[in-house]
């Protein structure tokens, strides 16, 4: 089987890509705010098929988002709770399971990509979406970018593989700050906290990062490929870890509830502890 | 150091320049999700704009349950 063709431009239910000047950009474009659920997994499966085919002609990939709210508010926990309810624990873990070994291997492929690749943030970047703008090479931010893994606040760990590539790209001390407070930062402190590498003007960061994926697609791709392999390996057994103690706490009681709470909320703030 | 009062006037000035409401509307008492008609989201930018104004970090479980300017002012002072 050949992998499909990368198109010069396509659109999918909540994803765009765009193959222009060198540079892939993709754009996620799910109301409201880019929740990653299995419409989104479905969309990112096809762009990573067709990433590969691709690799000839581009020289860096660029994530956004078109939404205004933000880069993507992380995983669609109303579509999880809603599926789970009419499931066994033992149904609920399993489904869980299979959704995160999907979601692991598009954010692999993109991590593993020997495309220069940037995440171009503003706006909320929380969960999913945070672990999404990690698996790129470099995170680009509007000034008025949040970042936060509010996951712990409703019993859970980071799915999508935020601890290990936290871990890979920061101090250890950060990242409990970040996980065990459940708190968001902003682009500043991100950039102190060494996640973030640029910061734009507010409304700027697409401009930004593409000036900068037009100068990473000048390099050769083959000495470019293998310096980011040598500087960014990507923590396989990790992965596998954290997808079994999400799968571990996910089985609990307490989540389900966590998950009402959440899902069930009217008011103008969020439920979270 | 500034006073408390400084710090509210501050926060009230920045709210009503970024939501577009006029200074005068704004009292120190208000519940700023009615006044300013914003949800979480954009609640969450106004935490944003408030620490890029006064370099701070303002995080948001410091603030959690606060609905009023004055209340958040305190918050800021706590960390200037």
């Amino acid at each position: 089987m050949t992998a499909p063709k990368v198109h010069p431009s396509e659109k999918t239910k909540t994803l765009s890509w765009e193959l222009k000047d060198g540079t892939i950009e993709l754009a996620l474009h799910h109301p409201p705010c880019n929740e990653m659920g299995t419409a989104m997994l479905e969309d990112l499966e096809q762009f990573v098929a067709t990433l590969e085919s691709a690799e000839g002609k581009a020289g860096a990939l660029i994530v956004y988002s078109r939404q205004e709210a933000g880069f993507s508010a992380g995983a669609d926990l109303r579509e999880l709770y809603g599926t789970s309810l009419a499931l066994t624990a033992a149904e609920r873990v399993s489904g869980v399971r299979t959704f995160l070994e999907r979601m692991h291997r598009v954010l692999n492929a993109i991590d593993a990509s020997p495309l220069t690749t940037i995440a171009a943030v503003h706006g909320v970047t929380f969960g999913g979406g945070f672990e999404l703008a990690l698996a790129c090479d470099l995170i680009i931010a509007d000034k008025m970018a949040r970042f936060c893994f509010p996951e712990l606040r409703l019993g859970l760990i980071p799915g999508f593989g935020g601890i290990p590539r936290l871990r890979r790209d920061t101090g250890n001390g950060v990242v409990r700050d970040l996980l065990l407070t459940g708190r968001s930062i902003n682009a500043a402190k991100a950039v102190a906290a060494g996640l973030v590498s640029q910061v734009a003007a507010e409304g700027e960061v697409l401009q930004v990062a593409r000036a900068t994926a037009a100068q990473a697609g000048k390099f050769n791709r083959t000495t470019s490929a293998a310096a980011k392999r040598f500087l960014k390996p990507i923590p396989h057994e990790e992965l596998r870890r954290e997808i079994d103690l999400f799968c571990e706490l996910f089985e609990r009681s307490a989540v389900m509830e966590g998950l009402r709470k959440f899902v069930e909320h009217t008011g103008a703030h969020p439920y979270l502890p | 150091m500034k006073t408390l009062e400084q710090t509210t006037e501050e926060i009230l000035g920045l709210a009503a320049r970024h939501f577009k409401i006029p200074r005068e509307e704004l009292a120190p008492s208000d519940d700023f999700y009615k006044k300013l008609k914003i949800d979480s989201l954009r609640a969450l930018e106004l935490i944003t704009r408030l620490e890029h104004h006064f370099g701070i970090e303002l995080p948001d479980y410091e603030v959690q349950g606060v609905t009023d300017f004055r209340t958040l002012a305190s918050r800021i002072q706590a960390r200037l």
